[in-house]
């Protein structure tokens, strides 16, 4: 009777995961599997793919002359765009953290941005903001500093208008530390004033390392996505990367390669070594975390 | 806070909020202001005279196919995609956190790698089966996939399953229920919230998309609104910025009427599990 009632537990398991199961291995598993394959071959989707081996990743390091570039840009981008939207973040969810009624309705006005921010009517609105007649030169002009030239077309501003851009989008990051921030006990400070600490101390002593899980966490997931951007840079660079590849990050890149090339065993080569850095990444930010995440289970 | 502390306070923070949702304001006055007004004052907020003819003429489209199409389009795509992911995802998820089957921990990882698995990856190999499916140019490519559940969506939902006491199932079983009826009659109600937090963001996820409807479409007709939206910047249509900028503040409006109206779930789902919005 048991063994029966296990069994058909074992049924009715797989009945309700069939989604998944079914959906994992065709829609992720077989697809990972033949890009690893694609990756070692010359595919252009009308021949079948041949073997070329290691050919596509000798290619990419000795050969393409626009990959470093890409691969510039995109750290640029990850590790100036991810840090400042974090701190951004935080700053405004601990001046929020303070305030009474109107919270809520400050908190909406700063969440706006990131809910509307990865659409492409926003891309093509920051594409108009930073253009050669558009607010920001004009609301320039107006304290006096004549600038003419568009941010997007200039090269050293161009990818700097796409940074601008993730790091306006810091809301949602700021509802979760408003979350954390919920959660630290009042009297830990009221003790600390007690003690003598000041607000730096309050800050760097208590807030910090209380919501250093919850830094992890966004940082790690912030981290992979900004690796991801694709929308705005292909809408802003109008699919093209420029000017002089400034805007052409990873993603765009391997977009470029596949769909307006046709290039899909190099394009599948590029996948993988963005999962490779991605991974790696990842695991950099786990490894250093013990030195700076504080889990309040360990004491203290 | 002493009073011109507080006054200090409010004024500062609102004086960012304004300056934050400043372009998103700018965005719509621009909507209604006329073409050679648009540019020359930039910086102002507030039309010399309403222009509502931008509407007319953004609305007008393309080679024939109007908003009308693409909103139509939009709508189709999303509403069915999100039916299809709340769906297998709530099933999944009380397969996942309910049952005890042969394998389920190996799903369970599997999911959660899925999750943080970059969509890049898989973006080539897809397109070739799709292709080979014979799927290019239709609606079916942006659609499918969701119905094998979406790992954010299990993930949250189980989240929400295991605060469910297990002496509900246990009552339920008692009483003569299988399995299937405790998910239908006993955990279904309670998930609700978990629900409706999950159908906003797949509304959200889908209406925003844009790479997938770029690969997958070709042909104009079958654009949603997102992908039209990129029309505004090609070719002959250059220059009718009172349209664009109508047509991008006409997009966004679904998003944020949802928003409004569903604040509340979309604050707690992003509290509670991390999800980027």
């Amino acid at each position: 009777m048991m063994n029966r009632l296990r069994e058909n537990e074992h049924i009715t398991g797989y009945v309700f995961s069939a989604p998944f199961v079914l959906g994992f291995l065709i829609f992720t598993l077989y697809p990972i599997l033949s890009s690893l394959y694609y990756s070692f071959t010359n595919y252009n989707l009308m021949e079948a793919p041949s073997w070329l081996g290691l050919g596509n990743y000798e290619r990419m390091f000795t050969e393409d002359d626009k990959i470093g570039k890409s691969f510039q840009v995109t750290f640029t981008y990850v590790f100036a765009s991810v840090p400042l939207r974090l701190i951004f973040a935080l700053f405004v969810a601990m001046i929020l953290n303070t305030a009474t009624k109107a919270v809520g309705l400050y908190r909406s006005a700063f969440y706006l941005p990131s809910l509307i921010g990865g659409s492409v009517a926003v891309a093509i609105m920051w594409q108009q903001i930073f253009g050669d007649q558009g607010l920001v030169n004009s609301a320039l002009s107006l304290f006096g500093i004549e600038s003419s030239t568009s941010w997007i077309g200039n090269p050293s501003t161009a990818l700097w208008t796409l940074i601008a851009l993730s790091v306006w989008q810091f809301g949602s990051s700021m509802i979760i530390f408003l979350a954390g921030l919920k959660n630290i006990p009042k009297d830990y400070y009221e003790a600390a004033s007690v003690d003598g600490a000041n607000a730096v101390h309050r800050f760097f002593k208590i807030t910090l390392p209380l919501l250093s899980p919850i830094i992890l966490f966004n940082l790690t997931l912030q981290t992979i996505s900004a690796f991801l951007t694709f929308t705005p840079a292909y809408i802003i660079s109008r699919g093209e990367g420029g000017p002089l590849d400034q805007t052409l990050l990873y993603s765009l890149y391997l977009y470029r390669k596949a769909f307006s090339h046709f290039e899909m065993g190099y394009a599948s080569a590029l996948a993988w070594v963005m999962l490779v850095i991605v991974g790696v990444l990842t695991l950099l930010i786990f490894r250093s975390s013990t030195r700076w995440v504080h889990y309040e289970s360990k004491g203290d | 806070m002493t009073k011109s502390g507080r006054i200090l306070y409010h004024t500062l923070v609102g004086l960012f909020a304004l300056c934050m949702t400043y372009p998103i304001l700018w965005l719509a006055a621009s909507s209604l202001k006329p073409n050679h007004e648009i540019f020359t004052t930039a910086y102002s907020l507030i039309p010399n005279k309403l222009e509502f003819s931008n509407y007319a003429t953004g609305w007008k489209g393309f080679a024939g196919t109007t908003f009308g199409t693409f909103f139509k389009n939009s709508f189709i795509i999303v509403i069915i995609s999100t039916i299809g992911a709340v769906v297998s995802s709530a099933l999944v998820a009380f397969g996942l956190a309910r049952t005890r089957f042969f394998g389920q921990k190996f799903w369970f990882a599997c999911m959660m790698i899925t999750m943080m698995l970059p969509h890049d990856v898989v973006i080539v190999p897809q397109y070739v089966m799709f292709a080979n499916f014979g799927w290019i140019s239709t609606f079916k490519p942006l659609i499918v996939p969701h119905f094998f559940g979406v790992p954010f969506f299990i993930f949250l939902i189980m989240q929400f399953i295991r605060t469910i006491p297990r002496e509900l199932d246990e009552a339920a079983r008692i009483d003569g229920c299988s399995k299937y009826g405790i998910f239908i009659r006993v955990v279904v109600p309670l998930i609700v919230p978990a629900l409706i937090t999950c159908s906003i963001f797949s509304f959200y996820w889908r209406w925003d998309d844009f790479i997938n409807p770029l690969i997958y479409l070709n042909q104009p007709e079958k654009y949603p609104v997102s992908l039209a939206l990129k029309l505004f910047l090609d070719g002959e249509s250059l220059n009718n910025w009172g349209g664009m900028f109508a047509m991008a503040t006409l997009s966004l409006l679904p998003v944020v009427i949802v928003f409004f109206i569903f604040q509340k779930y979309i604050v707690e789902g992003i509290s509670t599990t991390g999800l980027k919005g």
